[in-house]
């Protein structure tokens, strides 16, 4: 077992997508994400990779593209409105059916925005960034510990379901510092006999293509892939239940805010309120089956986000509306205090 | 504490450096009237100096930090009252340099004044902790380049190996060994050892020069103490 370092989140991330074998980086700068970038451009070199600054965002996931039709682990990262430039590119990955792993340290938004941190881009990267029907998996990590755990577990499921990962961090999960023990390379048993590595005149072309001529083959494309998707929402949703044994209360949030909805429910506890919280760590697939089970546990639901209250419809789907949802939200960059979700998770007693 | 005018932190981006000029500049505080702290960091968009902006004024400690610190302008400027801390030898002063060489390089336009007036010191920080400082030929590199890009010596370390607020007395007591090897490596003495104040009483009369800090808010405020619930990983 790896030794306890001290990273930044960005930096852990990076690092674990070497250990999950990733040779293949290519980016371009933006704040918050600039150290994946920097810390990849100092480690690739070093271990035989590939790290290339494009010279665009959409350059960037065009390349990424080029490297998985091969079948090798290939990532970019950016923040959001450099992802909204790659959602072209994000839809072609998904139309052609290849595995990439694509990082959104996410800022404050629409437009340019801010350089604080962000949760903007929940309804972009849950309901398929781009064009098209699809899905990418989306995970929400929570400390540092998850930016290097979730980067090995994204890799591993792209490539099982053979479509595109997505870590929607936000920017205080790229910027902090905490001690983290890096993961272990796992071994992959993921089929990659369709990738393009040459036939050596030995087999037929595979063929990497988001291109269908006739409509009845792009309609059966499509309902596979949402066979696909069916069977990711059955088994691969992820999250975590605290303190919601004996909850009336149940806070929901991810990334940055809970660690913040955390503190304030310890305090909630101590003052005797029966708070508890559903986090979500799988974004895509989104963990229904917990939330709608709670909803007849539960008086009421808080949301914890920043922004205006996108996965607030997620969880008002997921419990059928059975109990009111309010929202806790802060933007632009700000993030709530534990006092303000307190007093949030009081408003709903 | 015997202090020269001006009291530079620089080294490894993470290593503490914003934590300890703070805490510097408090206890600098106690023992004078005229303090201020810069924060030269180009590096950094998040964990300013200007997180701790209400509490430093309250103090009657003077900030100079880029109008542009935690703002949602990604524009790595220099404040210009710099150039008048640098010059104006009626304050003390503590300056947060950005990390590694890069965030070093943006220190260099001042150097020549500062050697001239020759009373100064420049503090490497180290830790441990960090996997590019983790051991002493990889730290002594690091402190190099630093050195390479904005032209000060160093003269002394301040060792502040730390795993945020997760650090153990352990922790700090292992590092020990390693903050002297380093010492006799570069030929630096070991000025402080830093510790979070809440394991200090666990350190007394183990480590010399203990210099005891007090985090920023916001460091509690995104941190929850390991407790962690049911989860499906």
């Amino acid at each position: 077992m790896s030794e306890k370092v001290l990273m930044k989140g960005n930096e852990a991330l990076a690092e674990a997508a070497i250990i999950a074998g990733c040779r293949h980086y290519f980016g371009y700068p933006i704040t918050p994400q600039t150290e994946v970038a920097a810390y990849m451009a100092k480690r690739m070199p070093k271990i035989g990779g590939t790290f290339l600054q494009a010279e665009s965002e959409i350059a960037a996931i065009n390349m990424v593209y080029g490297a998985a039709s091969t079948g090798h682990r290939a990532m970019t990262s950016s923040s959001s409105p450099g992802i909204s430039l790659k959602c072209e590119g994000i839809s072609y990955l998904a139309g052609a059916d290849l595995p990439a792993l694509i990082i959104n340290v996410q800022r404050g938004g629409p437009g340019l925005g801010g350089i604080q941190p962000g949760q903007s881009d929940y309804f972009l990267a849950t309901r398929g960034p781009g064009h098209g029907d699809f899905h990418v998996l989306v995970f929400a990590p929570s400390g540092v510990q998850e930016m290097a755990d979730l980067t090995l577990k994204a890799f591993d499921l792209a490539e099982k379901y053979r479509m595109p990962s997505m870590i929607l961090a936000d920017g205080t999960m790229g910027q902090m510092m905490e001690p983290v023990v890096l993961p272990e390379p796992q071994e992959s048993h993921n089929d990659l006999s369709w990738a393009v590595t040459g036939t050596n005149m030995e087999r037929e072309h595979n063929i990497v293509n988001s291109l269908y001529l006739q409509p009845q083959d792009l309609e059966d494309m499509n309902n596979q892939r949402f066979a696909r998707y069916a069977e990711i929402e059955k088994k691969e949703a992820m999250w975590e239940e605290f303190m919601m044994e004996d909850a009336e209360i149940c806070v929901v949030s991810y990334g940055i805010t809970a660690r913040i909805a955390r503190n304030a429910i310890n305090e909630a506890r101590k003052q005797g309120i029966k708070v508890g919280m559903i986090r979500p760590i799988t974004l895509w697939p989104f963990p229904k089956a917990p939330l709608a089970a709670a909803a007849d546990k539960v008086k009421h639901f808080v949301c914890v986000e920043l922004n205006m209250g996108q996965m607030k419809e997620d969880v008002e789907l997921a419990i059928s509306c059975k109990k009111p949802v309010d929202l806790c939200y802060r933007v632009g960059g700000m993030i709530p205090s534990p006092t303000e979700v307190l007093e949030a998770i009081k408003k709903a007693m | 504490m015997e202090t020269k005018r001006l009291t530079l932190f620089a080294g490894h981006y993470g290593s503490g450096k914003t934590n300890i000029a703070l805490n510097f500049a408090r206890i600098l505080r106690q023992q004078t009237e005229a303090v201020t702290i810069a924060d030269l960091d180009i590096v950094n968009p998040y964990f300013r100096t200007k997180d701790s902006e209400a509490a430093l004024a309250a103090e009657g400690i003077r900030l100079i930090v880029s109008e542009y610190a935690n703002s949602n302008v990604d524009l790595p400027a220099m404040p210009k009252e710099i150039y008048g801390l640098v010059d104006d030898r009626s304050t003390y002063g503590v300056l947060d340099i950005g990390g590694d060489d890069r965030g070093a390089l943006a220190l260099g336009r001042y150097v020549p004044a500062i050697l001239e007036e020759n009373n100064y010191e420049m503090l490497a920080v180290i830790n441990k902790a960090r996997p590019l400082t983790r051991t002493v030929e990889d730290t002594l590199a690091v402190l190099a380049e630093i050195e390479g890009a904005c032209q000060l010596p160093f003269t002394g370390i301040v060792n502040n190996t730390n795993f945020g607020l997760q650090t153990t007395a352990e922790d700090v007591l292992g590092s020990l060994n390693y903050a002297e090897e380093v010492s006799r490596a570069s030929g630096l003495p070991i000025k402080y050892t830093c510790a979070d104040e809440r394991i200090c009483p666990e350190l007394e009369g183990k480590v010399p020069n203990l210099f005891p800090l007090k985090l920023q808010k916001l460091y509690y405020m995104i941190n929850t103490e390991v407790q962690n619930g049911k989860s499906n990983i």
